[in-house]
């Protein structure tokens, strides 16, 4: 049998790649090949752990000590002390924001601790390379269970009364859909895989593919089973090469154990999955764009009805499902779903994962149960912000949402909460913003998105968007006239009623929704021609102190435009006429006294 | 695959190898690698208690190291843990290692001849 | 399945399953404004001009695309309705130029009548436009994407009725633009110059290539001797120019209305149809006799011709190697003509007025100069002749009736017919039977060959030998009838006509051509030929004269030197 006394997990998620993992992995590796421990220390390559701020990082079994930050030169450290003598490295661990303790295991910080890991269940623990890990955390069983111990239409009635609801972003009840499907008149059916993630920030399908891809393998047959589908398409963006890979040697040993293909566990049923890989166009999330490019065509959407469920890919019936949904199928099979359904809220069941992203201290993929209220998220999960700086919004749901303010940070997180200040679920990316962070410039950001990805099809989106922009950009500019709050709300209001899509119907929530909480921002830079942020670079005036300037030159020297004047050891000022309000003057400032208003 | 209970077996067999990434274990043994441990030959021990624990199949013992006890004439020195109860062993050699590993851990009798006294 | 039965502003509406709100509500007498939608063509709900109230319905609905069901509560004529309405004309207009005063299509573009009839006045979302350049590369079509609404009635047409697929929505968001793929020059592709785009174009965004200057320059020039000539199936459309009923037959004040432009000589393409018949029936019954390639294929229609270069080029064998009617009679103006008449050769301008757009690309194909010449000098479609005549103030509907030019404007009933689909198929049997059995023909009309269905088939028996024909119109359908062939079906002889209906339907016709006043103006050659006292191609005498003083007799040396041509393979971009 092969055992290993010790396995070291490396995370070789996408934000440990980026900050190179990949030397340390090898450096580790060397270093026990040097001490002659690899018969009996194991290292695996694992998914994203999630706390991708404090990459690469590494966990040592049996013990679960957890080690950040790491270099290829401290693994020495660690095979040399931990591995060898049992002695943690304590330089090499992590301490929370605010803490000078060290903590030695995992499972004592609060950003693992307070997790319920469903649909993350084994991505950052197992190899993703290696389907018998899988197995050997249940992998399959669903499906066996399923297979043989369950009618078609008890899974449906289970995945319904699980409460189940799809994690891509509108949340329409999944067995619902399984249930459509399996009622729709048309054969062949289809089972469909969304991985077109394409939120700014969101990327818990992209973790959730690398890191434990049979999970919606299995899924996906067992869907197929229940609606009557042999063939599944996995719709996947060509960003994600790594995900690729992953899912076609997942499908091939899937093949292989014969648990995917013909015969499936002796039951008759078969089922095989192909990928379709996408060039990127953010609107192919939208499913029936989606099932347009998985069939050669443009990727544009269509209007609804008829849904895929009744006409989809190739005109027959189809349940499309995210990746993050399919992820939950197993478990919610194995287990049962009043299991699933004890978690969460009302009409929210479950856990979901969120990406926390921008000014937060621990940046990274989290999933917790519904109704986790924002501030458990965000400060105890996420660490509070960054710098010590004060906490103004988060934003939801990618380009579809919104923001929500201070007040609501208390508000337990479902679908239905989140709708009602004005945001939505989406895919789950949540993006910290502080006070250096201008509203109205967060806005533009997302606006500058969808009119960038809108496909043109139709005219409120193609060109609404695209006028909204450019009211967005004269306000940011101190170009802003009276009506264009007006002329926003009122572009919102016809562009939500009227784009073809879910993509051109969502695009203004970000500007309805910073105006609904934020509104005297947009005010503030139409009519005193401010940022009251301080963020919109032309709106800003520089100036110095006279009493914090010690006249030493530095700021005149590498002022671009020879703005800044005055003698040596005098005060200096700065001309306004040639300030071209590039900031140089305030980073090269050892003595802050360049301040802008 | 050709049935949930062919599945079944395999899952079990596998899992013997995932073991070690479990947080928990109810029965561990503790080698003291302090340099006067690794002096003493204890980088030994810790191989022949691997060998035999796979030997017998013992995937659910966690083998972990620890530093210098403060014991060092007694090295090799480990800690058998099972449960709630704790027996040191000392000098332990190569051939005391797989008896501990055969009588204490599969047969529960704790050889305390060999124990700190 | 019963009816459905929902309410549309407080009306009950009984309709059949399937039908689409906007369907419902025409059916109930409300009109919804609609702007990119084109029956059976363009259904796609891209504009967001026709939306409606849908009660329970989270957005507004774009009823082209919404099917009815049962208990629906439609609201048409709402607040919230019309101001949507209104938002996204005038989104689309802030990307418009504003320059209806001098755009071709000006008094005929259905985004300047849209806008009046929704009451625009103002523009209120002003910004950045599109930039494209206008391509002039085609030589028959111009593509001018500034003017573009992406309403991709264009995209349509060339994909699925045609299924040429030359264009199509490339880029994205505010840079989508209709344009063949890489943003190619659309003379570089393979787009066969049908200009059924063009027909379906609610503004300028693509339109025929305006060659009218040419002909105004020539027609002053007193050196020139200008002679013109009309193909079959402008006769019954030139008069829509002018206000009159699609299908009226209008020959008579035509010919007056081009004399009154100034032209030396008006002559008629139905002459060289009947030439064609003799040409393209001795080659049938030659090819059967002595075993040639089979099926036959017509040669008629140049965008058919440019079709099967580029798609089917290992077809090319089967095409008739007749010239079109437009080409034969450049030829003949050029040597038969000016010989007759005295007149140097160099000195004649030979002008066209066609109801096609790819006759501008045929008349410019290098081997198309067998008189020495370039045998046509320009190519008008109907569109720049009833432009021409109303720069040159001519009350077309107040004119008197005039007669063609003899030699070249003699034709028969079997020449008109030419311009509907079926009519060379026709022609060719009036004449291939009296030929073959040396019977007259008892009864003249081929109803199996008439009509706008996409494919026709006919037998007909040739003293005791059959004749397997089959008629295709439309790109789509062409394309069907030569996979037919492939598989190995019997057919003799094959009519293929580019556009849906023939030459009627033509992409130089006046707009709007749809399906209504293409079988208005089909019925109005039948009538056309009903009216002629000759109705058979070989009894025209001014054919039978050209073969006695000039040609000698079908398929002779000087008609392969004038009247046939060849086929060059095309890539298929």
């Amino acid at each position: 049998m092969e055992m290993y006394r010790s396995h070291v997990l490396v995370c070789a998620g996408a934000g440990c790649i980026s900050s190179d993992c990949k030397s340390v992995q090898q450096a580790l590796l060397a270093n026990i090949n040097d001490l002659r421990l690899d018969n009996e220390v194991k290292v695996v390559e694992t998914g994203c752990m999630g706390p991708c701020d404090l990459g690469p990082v590494v966990m040592v079994f049996p013990d679960g000590v957890f080690y950040r930050k790491l270099k290829p030169e401290d693994t020495r450290e660690i095979v040399n002390e931990h591995l060898l003598k049992g002695k943690v490295v304590t330089r090499l661990l992590h301490s929370p924001v605010g803490s000078s303790e060290k903590v030695v295991s995992f499972n004592e910080l609060e950003f693992f601790k307070r997790q319920t890991r469903i649909a993350l269940r084994n991505t950052g623990v197992i190899n993703p390379e290696s389907v018998e890990e899988y197995i050997a955390r249940d992998g399959y069983r669903a499906l066996g269970k399923a297979l043989s111990q369950m009618t078609p239409e008890e899974v449906v009635i289970t995945i319904k009364e699980s409460g189940l609801r799809g994690r891509g972003g509108a949340g329409f009840p999944t067995g619902l859909k399984w249930q459509f499907t399996a009622a729709a008149p048309g054969s062949p059916k289809y089972v469909v895989c969304n991985a077109d993630e394409g939120d700014p920030g969101a990327f818990m399908d992209r973790s959730i593919l690398e890191g434990d891809p049979h999970s919606v393998l299995e899924a996906m047959a067992i869907c197929g089973y229940a609606i009557g589908a042999n063939k599944g398409y996995i719709y996947v963006r060509a960003e994600y090469p790594l995900a690729v890979e992953r899912l076609e040697l997942a499908i091939s040993k899937g093949r292989e154990y014969g648990l995917l293909g013909e015969n499936i566990f002796g039951t008759g049923f078969s089922f095989d999955v192909e990928i379709r890989v996408g060039a990127g166009a953010f609107v192919c999330g939208e499913e029936t764009a989606l099932l347009a490019s998985i069939e050669g065509q443009r990727g544009e959407p269509r209007p609804k009805p008829p849904f895929p469920a009744q006409e989809g890919l190739w005109g027959k019936p189809t349940v499309i499902n995210n990746v993050e949904t399919l992820a939950n199928i197993a478990q919610i099979v194995l287990n049962g779903a009043p299991w699933y359904a004890s978690m969460g809220t009302e009409k929210s069941k479950g856990t979901k994962v969120f990406a926390l992203a921008g000014k937060v201290n621990n940046t990274g993929l989290v999933e917790v149960p519904m109704g986790t209220t924002l501030r458990e998220i965000i400060f105890d999960i996420g660490g509070g912000i960054n710098g010590g700086k004060k906490f103004k919004a988060v934003q939801t749901g990618g380009p579809s949402g919104g923001c929500i303010p201070e007040a609501y940070l208390d508000t337990p997180v479902d679908y239905d909460s989140l709708n009602e200040l004005g945001t939505i679920m989406g895919s789950g990316g949540m993006i910290i913003v502080d006070e250096d962070t201008c509203m109205v410039d967060l806005a533009k950001f997302f606006l500058d998105f969808v009119q960038d990805e809108s496909c043109g099809k139709c005219a409120p989106c193609r060109i609404g968007t695209k006028r909204m922009l450019e009211i967005l950009e004269r306000i940011t500019s101190g170009q802003g006239q009276e009506g264009d709050i007006e002329l926003l709300e009122e572009l919102s209001y016809g562009i939500k009623n009227s784009a073809l899509c879910g993509l051109g119907q969502t695009a203004p929530n970000p500007v309805l929704s910073t105006l609904r909480y934020f509104r005297h921002e947009y005010e503030a830079h139409i009519r005193d021609h401010k940022c009251p942020a301080a963020a919109c670079p032309e709106l800003l005036t520089y100036y110095i102190d006279p009493r914090a300037c010690k006249g030493c030159g530095v700021c005149s020297k590498a002022c671009p435009s020879d703005a800044v004047i005055g003698e040596k050891k005098k005060p200096h000022t700065i001309d306004l006429n040639k300030c071209i309000k590039c900031g140089t003057c305030k980073q090269k400032c050892k003595f802050d006294a360049v301040i802008t208003v | 695959m050709k049935s949930l209970a062919e599945l079944d077996k395999l899952r079990d067999k596998l899992q013997q190898e995932m073991k070690a990434r479990q947080g928990e274990h109810d029965v561990s043994i503790a080698v003291s690698m302090g340099t006067c441990g690794i002096a003493a030959g204890a980088r030994e021990v810790v191989k022949v208690l691997l060998n035999e624990l796979r030997e017998q199949g013992l995937s659910d013992v966690a083998l972990t190291q620890t530093s210098c006890v403060g014991l060092c004439r007694q090295e090799p020195l480990l800690e058998v843990k099972m449960g709630d109860e704790k027996v040191i062993y000392v000098n332990v050699d190569q051939e005391k290692a797989k008896e501990i590993v055969k009588r204490h851990l599969v047969k529960g009798e704790i050889i305390t001849e060999w124990t700190v006294s | 399945m019963s009816s459905i039965n929902l309410t549309i502003d407080n009306m009950q509406v009984q309709v059949e399953p399937g039908t689409t709100v906007l369907q419902a509500a025409r059916q109930a007498g409300i009109k919804i404004p609609t702007l990119c939608y084109l029956e059976e063509i363009n259904e796609i709900g891209a504009c967001r001009i026709c939306l409606v109230e849908v009660q329970g319905a989270r957005t507004l609905q774009a009823s082209c695309v919404t099917p009815v069901s049962e208990g629906m509560v439609v609201r048409t004529n709402t607040t919230q309705v019309r101001q949507v309405r209104k938002m996204n004309l005038e989104l689309i207009m802030s990307n418009h130029p504003q320059e209806c005063l001098t755009c071709p299509r000006s008094t005929n573009c259905e985004l300047q009548q849209l806008a009046s009839e929704l009451g625009i006045t103002e523009i209120k979302f002003a910004g950045e436009m599109s930039s494209y350049e206008p391509d002039y590369s085609s030589a028959s079509l111009v593509r001018d994407p500034r003017k573009c609404i992406l309403c991709r009635r264009c995209t349509s047409v060339c994909e699925n009725v045609q299924k040429v697929n030359a264009i199509g929505p490339q880029e994205r968001g505010f840079n989508t633009i209709v344009a063949p793929a890489f943003l190619e020059p659309l003379g570089e592709v393979s787009c066969v110059n049908c200009g059924q785009c063009a027909l379906v174009c609610p503004t300028a965004a693509i339109h025929e290539k305006d060659q009218t200057a040419e002909v105004w320059k020539v027609l002053a020039d007193p050196k020139k001797h200008v002679v013109v000539q009309t193909a079959p199936a402008v006769r019954v459309s030139i008069g829509e120019m002018f206000g009159l009923q699609p299908g009226s037959v209008e020959t008579g004040r035509l010919v007056a209305a081009l004399r009154k432009l100034g032209f030396d000589r008006v002559f008629d393409t139905d002459f060289t149809a009947d030439l064609t018949i003799m040409e393209e029936g001795n080659e049938l019954l030659q090819r059967i006799k002595e075993g040639g390639k089979l099926p036959l294929v017509t040669s008629c229609s140049p965008g058919w011709i440019k079709y099967i270069e580029h798609f089917y080029p290992e077809m090319l064998p089967h095409l008739s190697t007749c010239k079109s009617p437009q080409q034969m009679f450049g030829a003949l103006a050029k040597s038969y003509y000016v010989e007759q008449a005295g007149i140097d050769a160099a000195d004649i301008f030979v002008v066209s007025i066609m109801p096609c757009t790819a006759k501008k690309f045929e008349a410019g194909r290098h081997e198309m100069a067998d008189s020495g010449h370039q045998d046509v000098d320009v190519v008008l479609t109907t569109r720049e002749l009833g432009k021409m005549l109303r720069e040159a103030g001519i009350e077309f509907s107040a004119l008197a009736e005039e007669e063609y030019d003899a030699p070249l404007g003699m034709s028969t009933g079997a020449g008109v017919i030419f311009g509907s689909t079926g009519g060379v198929m026709e022609a060719a049997l009036r004449t291939a039977y009296e030929l073959v059995t040396g019977e007259t023909l008892p009864a003249l009309d081929f109803h199996a060959v008439r009509g706008l269905e996409g494919v026709k088939e006919a037998s007909v028996n040739l003293n005791g030998t059959t004749l397997n024909a089959v008629v295709a119109h439309g790109l789509g359908n062409a394309m069907d009838v030569l996979e037919r062939v492939k598989a190995g079906h019997q057919y003799h002889f094959i009519e293929i006509m580019c556009c849906p209906g023939g030459c009627i339907g033509g992409g130089g016709q006046p707009i709007p051509t749809n399906r209504e006043v293409r079988e208005k103006r089909m019925a109005g050659i039948y009538n056309a030929d009903q009216g002629m006292v000759i109705r058979k191609s070989h009894e025209n005498p001014a054919v039978q004269a050209l073969y006695k003083d000039f040609l000698g007799e079908p398929l002779g040396h000087k008609s392969h030197q004038l009247l046939h041509t060849h086929y060059m393979p095309r890539n298929r971009h």
